[in-house]
């Protein structure tokens, strides 16, 4: 469903409406994209990916893959084996459609609640885990093909900033055929950095594109406790950027969006904000608890248009997809999330040292002092040298 | 001869020959060439790409300097005055100083926020204050100082060619009273260990930035009245070169350090704890402190009421000297 909130201006009449003005000098509209509603009607001709199969296949495979680890950390959680964890429950099509459109040659930088779009990225679950199980190793990814990936920042709205970096190096170096993909959650619009980083994006025409995972909350704030604008994606306006409203629901409808975008800012045709209106089905963290805030019929209905819903029916209608397909594809998700988690809890924890380790290229000699104490108060006949 | 903001900017113009990679970005650093006008020349010779002008939007300025860096890039950026580096403080305390360990080693920051600082120039409101200890208080990164114009050019090449981000404070005082004569020869010089100014045998004084004038001349005072100072430009204010410092301490027995910056928090007190922790039987008498004063920087009216001047640091010498 399009997300559009009652304008504040209509409650009043309007400074303009009182003065003889001479003349409209800008206008503005905002779109909203959807192929496939929430009865999974087919709404608008399919992009061409939308008519291969496994590509679909692939797209609700990691849909489900999030969905059930989003289920396995909660576990972990009450099983006193891991922390805080951001779930991407109801927002996976947000995650798989987004990422899905990027390159290797191409710079993703995420936010906490990224995890869909890491996993597709190549950022093993173990990863995941060990990073929100405590430990930064998590954040120095396995896989060669990510070196240029930024981790996930806790600091809302700091790494827009950061993707316009990446954006401005490859804009400097003249690198063609490269893009930066980021995102933020809908509170996350109200920080400064926000408003900083579509400023300097349209400023100076970077290739880069920022993801809005409207999940309809921050922690227990609502949208209007954010903000008067009727949408978010209009926001892009003040920027002087495209800005787009997409049904995050509707994974060929984020894929199709990110993916032109994409194209577009590689092209040199500068930056797009996409809003993608979604619904957090989980709380907001592992140790958050919705029931005092959330309306639990809004949250019902909301749960009827999750993407994994439609997505199923349409590859059914397609006889992609039966009962016994299904539990084959659960249990090959099973498998991996368990080796993951054995993997993530057979880590040993960090050396005594490692805190002090990546702190600079040469550690000074009074910290080096401090890490010396620290691993000999652990360890009293440990070779420091 | 040259001034110490000619200095910086022949260090800038060198780097930028030398490294594809190094880039400037700020506000008015291009064809205006800065307030200060350290970037003079440098847009007409290098380039609008190497050269930019920002927004005027301090977290634009480092956060877009942190994702330029994270692809291997060197961006300087520079913050107009200290007194607006508060907008971007949040980039710095939570990316800047972090992104290293954060990836453990996997990304890192080869980077380099360049500011102004300090009073006495008669400007208005927040471009006077020494806020340097706010900075050297965040672990991961480098807080450098230079004191007179062959200091800049040397530290601030080193600052960019350091792999890690280091903030780099231009004492803005001192910016045209000293010429030196200088050798563009891209010759760095190393960050990790302060300058031995003058040798001495009675007392050792600390300071830097624009201090260390107020300082070398108090120190030359004293020695009038047969009192040997060993003086030394601290430089590097974090991390701090604490073995040249205790050396000397234990040579001569007596320490005033000396800051412009207010007194409670300040660096002056973390070196004076460093000593007293390390040096405690070699000292002859309290370490003293010549500082600002824990008030708000006065309006330029009243500014030379704030700042420390030589006579305070002779009484101050004095004082220690005189402690039985
Ligand atoms: C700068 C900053 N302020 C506050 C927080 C604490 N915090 C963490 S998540 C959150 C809500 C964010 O909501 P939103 O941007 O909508 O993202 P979501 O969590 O819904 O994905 C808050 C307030 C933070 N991490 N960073
Ligand atoms: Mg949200």
């Amino acid at each position: 469903m399009p997300a559009s909130k009652k304008s504040l201006l209509k409650k009043h009449e309007t400074t303009s409406s009182l003065l003889p003005v001479a003349d409209t000098i800008a206008n503005f509209e905002i779109r909203y994209v959807q192929f496939l509603n929430a009865q999974a009607k087919i709404v608008n001709e399919l992009p061409d990916f939308a008519n291969d199969n496994d590509c679909l296949l692939e797209l609700y495979r990691v849909m489900k893959t999030l969905q059930m680890f989003d289920h396995k950390v909660l576990l972990l959680h009450r099983m006193g084996k891991i922390g805080t964890y951001t779930g991407t429950l109801g927002q996976e099509a947000v995650g798989a459609g987004t990422a899905s459109c990027l390159r290797n040659e191409d710079v993703f930088v995420p936010y906490y609640r990224s995890a869909t779009d890491l996993y597709v990225r190549g950022v093993k679950l173990h990863e995941i885990l060990l990073y929100w199980g405590g430990d930064e190793r998590g954040s120095n990814f396995d896989d060669p093909r990510l070196k240029h990936d930024l981790p996930i920042p806790i600091s809302i709205g700091t790494q827009l900033l950061h993707a316009a970096g990446v954006a401005t190096a490859i804009k400097l170096r003249k690198q063609k055929d490269r893009a930066v993909l980021t995102m933020t959650g809908d509170g996350g619009t109200s920080e400064g950095d926000f408003y900083e980083a579509i400023n300097i994006a349209g400023a100076w025409n970077l290739p880069m594109v920022i993801v809005i995972n409207n999940n309809q909350w921050a922690l227990s704030e609502s949208n209007t406790a954010q903000t008067a604008c009727q949408t978010l994606a209009q926001k892009a306006i003040a920027g002087g950027i495209e800005g787009i409203q997409v049904d995050g629901n509707d994974v060929i409808a984020v894929k199709a969006t990110t993916q032109t975008a994409l194209e577009k800012a590689r092209n040199g045709g500068g930056p797009t904000l996409i809003e993608a209106v979604t619904y957090r089905l989980c709380a907001h963290t592992t140790i958050d608890n919705m029931d005092s805030y959330v309306d639990k019929q809004k949250y019902n209905s909301a749960a009827e248009q999750e993407p994994l819903i439609r997505l199923k029916k349409l590859l059914q209608t397609r006889e992609l997809l039966d009962d016994s397909k299904e539990r084959e594809l659960e249990l090959a998700i099973k498998q991996e999330i368990e080796s993951e988690v054995e993997q993530f809890l057979q880590t040993p924890p960090p050396a005594p040292g490692d805190m002090f380790d990546y702190l600079y290229a040469s550690l000074p000699e009074r910290v080096a002092a401090q890490r010396d104490e620290v691993i000999q108060r652990e360890n009293p006949d440990a070779d420091i040298s | 001869m040259l001034t110490l903001v000619e200095s910086v900017n022949m260090a800038l113009d060198h780097e930028l020959d030398q490294d594809p990679e190094v880039v400037l970005l700020g506000q008015d650093i291009g064809k205006s060439g800065g307030v200060f006008r350290a970037t003079a020349g440098l847009f007409a010779k290098h380039g609008k790409d190497r050269v930019l002008d920002t927004p005027l939007a301090e977290s634009s300025i480092v956060g877009v300097s942190v994702g330029m860096a994270s692809q291997g890039m060197r961006p300087v950026a520079e913050i107009q005055f200290m007194g607006f580096i508060f907008p971007a403080f949040n980039q710095i305390v939570t990316a800047v100083a972090r992104m290293r360990n954060r990836t453990r080693g996997r990304i890192t920051l080869p980077m380099v926020i360049r500011m102004p600082y300090g009073g006495g120039i008669h400007a208005p409101e927040h471009h006077s204050e020494s806020t340097e200890a706010l900075l050297a208080h965040i672990p991961g990164l480098k807080v450098v100082i230079p004191s007179n114009p062959g200091r800049a050019y040397g530290l601030l090449l080193a600052a960019i060619r350091d792999p890690d981000p280091v903030i780099f404070l231009e004492p803005k005082r001192v910016y045209r009273t000293e010429k030196q004569d200088i050798d563009n020869d891209g010759e760095a010089y190393p960050l990790e260990s302060c300058f031995i100014d003058r040798e001495g045998s009675d007392i050792t004084l600390i300071s830097w930035g624009a201090m260390m004038r107020e300082t070398l001349q108090a120190a030359t005072q004293m020695e009038s009245e047969g009192v040997s100072c060993e003086v030394i430009d601290l430089v590097t204010i974090s991390p701090i070169d604490v073995s040249t410092i205790l050396e000397s301490v234990e040579k001569t027995g007596r320490c005033v350090i000396i800051q412009e910056a207010p007194r409670a928090g300040g660096i002056a007190s973390e070196i004076a704890a460093e000593l007293s922790e390390k040096a405690l039987l070699s000292l002859l008498a309290p370490i003293g402190r010549v500082t600002g004063y824990d008030t708000v920087m006065p309006y330029y009216r009243a500014e030379h009421r704030y700042m420390p001047n030589t006579q305070r640091i002779v009484d101050e010498i004095r004082k220690t000297m005189e402690f039985q």
